[in-house]
């Protein structure tokens, strides 16, 4: 099971990083939201994949009683997706205003941060 | 204590049963503080006037808590406290030792001064963008990264301080600062999106999270643990934060863009948690993996220090220069990762600290050399500083030679501590990269000094005229805010080349903590296995 999971994450990632190398803001955006589910399902997969048991212990043990879901990843991925979705609100926001701003989704079209052909520090007065 | 239907609970076995002690409280303080005052600073954020109040008294208060964490971890070695009292590694952990509590002093003291110097950066309406509360909550963040004891916990304060700095890159939403933001942004979140991959093979591999089980269980584990491709990518994404070459790139492209002071607190706050968590994870965590690539870590911190040399050579724009400048800092402290002796640690810590100060206060002095000649930044327009004030002239060349890393000021020590460290370990390469570095950053430096305040005048001026006159630098108000923080930092450099034995020794100690871990595992599990 982990193993195929293993593998949809593998393709995730493929996805992911073949949508971030565009040029174009709004496919970078899509590979930034897929990298985060990606990601997700990694932290999901590294804590074992079991059956739907609760860690509930008998009244008479210390320790429950045989392999139960470990909550930790559920914990990590929670806390994930939360961050991940404001950032990408963020990042979506910013893309839009950049747009708008910029008159371009092009990456290689904005350069007024480092605008091309600048002339050189001077070289002497 | 008995149950309804149950046997008795040795609660034990599973919680700390006696009150974290009142003074370790200390310990989660640096967090607290920013965090309570940002709340406070952003529902006040109306009354434009009370915020530079509520931020400085907050960072003061911050620095204090700083200080009186380090002497407490000073006096009794790792402080920590586990969140819900579980007994670690099963609750969060935040252990304060003497690495991280050198950082976040460093930080919390150039918060101040920056907090300081926004007060003449942004006029009563610019407030409103926000700067206080996002400065307040970008330092929690950052104390929480450079205190926290768990690898999970970390990766959320990276997220709180990386989400704060977005804020306050596009401050002022000009075209060119949201160009940066773009790439700023992007790379960033990248970069800490590897991190928690890292983060979640760690996971699936040991089980655990708190950096002390992990320093605990590392070296017991079989040689055939599948830890090095973890190790390399935790190289790579904080690497990718520290902007180490050849994942600098979103550096140059945005520093830049945002209000001067805000490049100054990036500047001393950002790429300093990148090198922190590197050190922390490769020499503390994972030392045996780090050592299988500290061949590529040798030339990463090489290529580090000389493109970040040439790329300030190469740049016309004093902003961008700094910003190479910081690239190129960044590569001398790498180079500790490349040869992990304790000399090498304690001369990255030194400059790590040195590099703070130094990296802010020549961005704030840039900030005043722009004002005094109307607003730019550029090599071709600047010029007649000294005449216009030798006071800035004096400042701006005890940081020019404190980023060189000549003597007398703080940059020559940490230097000499790492070119010393990587001769000793046979890289006299990387030693001589680090002095290459320094020469190239001398003549970066210095052609600044020649054409801003050695030249008569901008560049159409002939040098004897009187055609340049300085532009005033506004009320007694705006020129303190200005002024105070400058001389600050700038007396802290002054201070720490002459006498550089103090922070030696605290280097010392964060260093050999960090290469044998046994006191900060021991700070978190006691005396028990």
């Amino acid at each position: 099971m982990e193993a195929a999971i293993a593998g949809l994450v593998a393709a995730f990632f493929a996805a992911s990083l073949y949508l971030m190398m565009s040029k174009q803001i709004i496919r970078i955006l899509l590979g930034v939201a897929i990298l985060g589910n990606a990601v997700n399902l990694l932290l999901f997969t590294c804590g074992r994949l079991t059956r739907e048991v609760p860690p509930i212990i008998a009244g008479d043990a210390m320790v429950p009683d045989g392999v139960t879901a470990n909550a930790l990843p559920q914990a990590l991925i929670l806390t994930a997706i939360v961050i991940s979705f404001s950032f990408f609100a963020f990042l979506l926001v910013l893309a839009f205003r950049a747009y708008q701003e910029l008159g371009t989704d092009d990456t290689d079209q904005m350069r007024i941060a480092e605008p091309l052909g600048e002339a050189g520090p001077p070289t002497g007065y | 204590m008995a149950t309804a239907n149950g046997p008795e609970v040795d609660l034990a076995l599973a919680m700390i049963t006696v009150p974290t002690p009142l003074s370790d409280w200390l310990v989660i303080l640096p967090v607290v503080i920013p965090l309570a005052a940002g709340s406070l600073a952003l529902a006040l954020r109306r009354r434009i006037g009370v915020q530079p109040s509520i931020a400085i008294t907050a960072l003061a208060l911050l620095l204090l808590v700083d200080v009186a964490l380090l002497l407490k971890v000073l006096a009794e070695g790792p402080v920590v406290m586990v969140m819900g009292r579980w007994l670690p590694p099963f609750g969060i952990a935040f252990e304060a030792d003497a690495m991280g509590v050198i950082f976040a002093t460093a930080a919390a003291f150039v918060a101040l001064f920056g907090a300081i110097y926004a007060r003449a950066e942004f006029n009563t309406t610019e407030r409103r963008y926000g700067i206080y509360p996002f400065l307040l909550l970008l330092m929690g963040g950052v104390s929480g990264a450079f205190l926290t004891g768990d690898l999970f916990n970390l990766y959320v304060w990276f997220e709180v301080l990386l989400i704060s700095s977005f804020g306050m890159i596009v401050m002022g939403s000009e075209k060119a600062q949201i160009d940066g933001a773009v790439k700023y942004a992007l790379l960033n979140l990248v970069a800490t999106t590897l991190f928690l991959i890292a983060t979640g093979l760690l996971y699936g591999t040991l089980g655990t999270l708190n950096m002390a089980d992990i320093a605990r269980i590392t070296p017991t584990l079989p040689a055939d643990t599948p830890l090095i491709g973890i190790a390399a990518l935790f190289f790579l994404a904080f690497g990718m934060k520290a902007a180490a070459f050849p994942v600098n790139t979103w550096l140059p492209a945005s520093y830049h863009t945002p209000r001067v002071v805000v490049s100054a607190l990036f500047s001393g706050l950002l790429t300093k948690v990148g090198v922190y968590a590197l050190l922390r994870t490769l020499v503390l965590l994972l030392p045996v993996q780090a050592a299988a690539w500290s061949g590529i870590a040798a030339w990463v911190a090489a290529l580090t220090i000389l493109v970040g040399a040439l790329g300030a050579l190469a740049q016309s724009d004093l902003r961008r220069m700094l910003g190479y400048l910081i690239i190129s800092g960044i590569g001398a402290m790498l180079a500790a990762l490349a040869v992990p002796s304790e000399k090498a640690v304690t001369g990255a810590l030194f400059y790590a600290v040195h590099s703070i100060i130094v990296m802010t206060a020549l961005y704030l002095a840039a900030g005043v050399m722009a004002r005094c000649s109307g607003g730019s930044f550029d090599l071709r327009r600047l010029g007649g500083l000294y005449g216009a004030s030798p006071l800035l002239a004096g400042v701006f060349l005890v940081l020019a030679l404190g980023v060189a890393g000549l003597p007398p000021f703080s940059g020559f020590w940490p230097k000499l501590m790492l070119v010393e460290a990587t001769l000793e370990a046979g890289a006299g390469w990387l030693a001589a990269s680090i002095l290459v570095g320094g020469f190239l950053t001398t003549l970066a430096v210095g052609r600044v000094w020649l054409f801003a305040f050695l030249r008569g005048g901008p560049e159409t001026v002939a040098d004897g005229t009187s055609a340049f006159t300085a532009t005033p630098l506004g009320t007694l108000e705006i020129r303190l805010s200005l002024w105070v923080p400058l001389l600050v930092l700038t007396l802290a450099i002054i201070l720490l080349g002459l006498f550089p034995a103090p922070l030696h020794v605290l280097a010392t100690i964060a260093a050999s903590g960090l290469i044998d871990p046994a006191e900060y595992i021991g700070a978190v599990f006691g005396g028990a296995p």
